[in-house]
């Protein structure tokens, strides 16, 4: 199952060991305390961003329901403006198409823009054993990548990492890769930033391939688009003569003017700007510009299974914006790599199960690395109700029925030693099965209070372990209101 | 069977609770453009958006385009200048500096060399600070604005100015590449320190030209 960090402990025990690692936890905590606040003006510029929002959503939703004629169509336009689409059932397929297309150009390097598809794939890892070296080209890919580590954060994925320690990983492995840094690197952020243009302009200008994700791809026109901040992107997508990009079939809009949508929501809450510095958008190819050959990768790789279902499918809609991650407590304590996936954070725990199941420790507990307090659907930018599908996948997780996997139907059995989360989850699922009942983690808190522990179960505990939790008032000020009111008014 | 077909028969078992000939209907009542702002505002809003995001605007006529474009050419110190093939020859009569033309069989190491490219646009967006290239003979490859350090960027006010994203996509054609720029390269990897310039041009300066 590629995508699951080898050796990784469950989060319990990955989140307790995060928590207690007091730089991570204060680099986190600026850096997504930063971000929100930046994120919340960014978005009040707008004052129809709750109808962006809603028009995001139902553009995705169409897109899912009818997802097997857009790809076909993605297909047909790609293909007319001169790609070629190749489609992946998993990830090794998709390394192998990868892998194939590189070696028929008798190239041994590609330069890659950050991307989660395949990160997901573990393409790097495959390239890298038959030959091929990737260079990963975001400068926080290659603060990790030179750091020998993990990303831990969608967006700013050495987040984990200070100034510090980025200027000794520069010192100590730049040299190793090609351009060393230069002597006397400071730790200044744009004497870092130069170090990386530099040593990455060698191999930018070298490249014969490029390999990218997107953030979209456009089913009416075959239009892909990456959004990015550095240049390395434009780099990626231009400079080389074979460009292959590795998207996910959830990727798709159904036309040009849904782009309008995305455009405005999705750099106001990913780096709270009112534009994201560049953004490409290439048709197939372009005579004498840009790349002679343009391969499109269609990956499945345990989407068509979290599609089936009905609750989970919403995940999909996901634009990977990252604001999740900033406003949720548990990732703020317990960090990205807790998550033991490329997705962290909110989306991650619901994302993850579904993709790759929940047969291993770590995916049957990702549902549980929540308090539910609904931050997190406040703003998803395409209004994902990530208490909902959690609150559904710890049901499957603890009562077990039916999933699919790897498109064929399955029974789940129901997980062992769960007994204190199971009637959690009969409690929680009275009220939210109760007409008008609120599916905010307030509610469900009280309503389940005699069953909490004084620590989050799962997941949570870690987090709870170092912090007390807020004591759940017997009756929620909601509960109240209603109560007393609808003594006068009349129950509504 | 191929992989495309097991894909596909995936997506239309898992949407087997989709009612056949149902559609999603999506509500644009979302604003075509925030505010209501006079040609003049938008133009206004357009240089102070860029110059939010650190491009440096600058406003002039189109007489006196050629002696700014020399201007910006010499205090930058540049000595070479890449020139997309359609570009108006009048906006470089002012500038000393040689001229390097571009072409299909440069190497990204050739155009490396070149101190600074002067390009036209397709259309700037005022609400996000945001200009357009679309590869027409007056902007070039997509690689020229991309590889030198320094980009002066043309846009003739007001008609290739729009307020908004849903306007600016009406306008352009997806068929061709285009490149959005708004403001210089930049990262906030580090501690979330905002640094100008990467890997794009570090110096991004935009001339609104009436
Ligand atoms: S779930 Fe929503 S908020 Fe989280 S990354 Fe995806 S789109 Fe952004």
């Amino acid at each position: 199952m590629s995508g699951t960090f080898v050796g990784m402990p469950a989060f319990p025990a990955a989140a307790r060991e995060a928590v207690r690692d007091t730089t991570l936890r204060g680099n986190l905590r600026h850096a997504t305390h930063t971000i929100r606040a930046k994120r919340a003006r960014a978005v009040a510029e707008l004052d129809d961003w709750e109808r962006l929002r809603q028009a995001g959503k139902r553009i995705k939703d169409r897109t899912l329901r009818h997802l097997d004629r857009y790809l076909v169509q993605l297909e047909e336009s790609v293909t007319a403006a001169g790609g070629v689409v190749h489609w992946a059932a998993d990830a090794d397929e998709a390394n192998r198409i990868v892998a194939e297309l590189v070696k028929a150009t008798g190239e041994t390097e590609v330069v890659k823009v950050k991307s989660m598809a395949t990160q997901e794939i573990a393409l790097n890892e495959t390239l890298e054993a038959q030959g091929i070296h990737a260079y990963e080209t975001d400068l926080a890919e290659l603060i990790v990548q030179l750091g020998k580590d993990r990303p831990s954060h969608i967006l700013v994925p050495a987040i984990h990492r200070n100034r510090g320690e980025i200027r000794d990983i520069f010192t100590r492995e730049m040299g190793e890769w090609g351009r060393p840094a230069p002597e006397g690197l400071t730790d200044t952020p744009a004497d870092l930033a130069e170090a990386a243009r530099l040593h990455l302009r060698e191999k930018f200008l070298r490249a014969k391939v490029g390999i990218s994700g997107a953030n979209f791809m456009v089913a009416e026109t075959g239009t892909l688009v990456v959004v990015e901040s550095e240049g390395n992107g434009r780099m990626c997508l231009t400079l080389p003569e074979t460009l292959i990009s590795v998207v996910g079939i959830e990727k798709i809009v159904p036309t040009w003017q849904d782009l309008e949508v995305f455009l405005q929501t999705l750099p106001r809450s990913s780096t709270a700007e009112r534009m994201n510095p560049y953004t490409s958008m290439w048709t197939g190819t372009t005579d004498g510009d840009g790349p002679r050959n343009f391969h499109l990768v269609l990956l499945d790789n345990g989407r068509t299974d979290t599609l089936a279902d009905e609750v989970g499918r919403q995940a999909l809609r996901c634009i990977r914006c990252s604001a999740c991650l900033n406003v949720c407590p548990v990732y703020e304590r317990a960090g990205g790599h807790a998550y033991g996936s490329v997705y962290p954070g909110p989306i991650g725990a619901i994302l993850s199960p579904q993709l790759r199941g929940t047969a291993s420790e770590i995916d049957a507990s990702l549902p549980y690395a929540s308090s539910l307090c609904g931050a997190c659907y406040e703003v998803c930018p395409v209004a994902i109700d990530i208490p909902e599908v959690l609150v559904h996948l710890r049901e499957r997780v603890v009562e077990g029925g039916e999933a699919v996997r790897e498109g064929n139907k399955v029974r789940l059995r129901p997980a062992k030693g769960h007994a204190a989360e199971r009637a959690a989850m009969r409690a929680a699922r009275w009220a939210l099965t109760r007409p008008g009942a609120l599916r905010t983690g307030q509610r469900l808190a009280s309503r389940t209070r005699r069953l909490h522990p004084r620590t989050l179960p799962g997941p949570g505990r870690a987090w709870s372990g170092t912090r007390d939790l807020p004591p759940v008032p017997a009756e929620p000020f909601r509960d109240w209101w209603q109560r007393t009111r609808g003594g006068k008014d009349g129950a509504k | 069977m191929s992989s495309r077909e097991r894909i596909l028969g995936r997506v239309r078992r898992a949407l087997a609770d989709v009612p056949p000939g149902e559609d999603v209907p999506v509500e644009r009542d979302y604003l075509r453009e925030h505010g209501e702002r006079t040609v003049e505002e938008t133009v206004d809003l357009l240089a102070e958006n860029l110059a939010d995001y650190r491009a440096v605007v600058h406003r002039t006529d189109t007489g006196s385009l050629p002696g700014v474009v020399a201007e910006l050419l010499s205090a930058r110190g540049a000595s070479t200048v890449l020139v997309p093939p359609g570009l108006d020859e009048g906006w470089l009569a002012a500038a000393e500096v040689t001229r390097v033309p571009d072409e299909a069989g440069s190497t990204p190491h050739e155009l490396d060399q070149v101190d600074s490219v002067l390009t036209a646009c397709a259309v700037a967006i005022a609400e996000t600070g945001t200009i357009v290239l679309d590869g027409s003979p007056d902007q070039g490859r997509r690689r020229i604005s991309l590889v030198p350090d320094h980009h002066i960027c043309v846009v003739r006010v007001p008609d290739q100015v729009v307020a908004s994203v849903p306007q600016a996509l009406e306008r352009l054609d997806p068929a061709r590449p285009l490149t959005w720029i708004s403001g210089p390269s930049a990262t906030s990897d580090i501690e979330l320190d905002r640094v100008e310039g990467v890997h794009g041009p570090r110096t991004l300066e935009v001339v609104l030209v009436r």
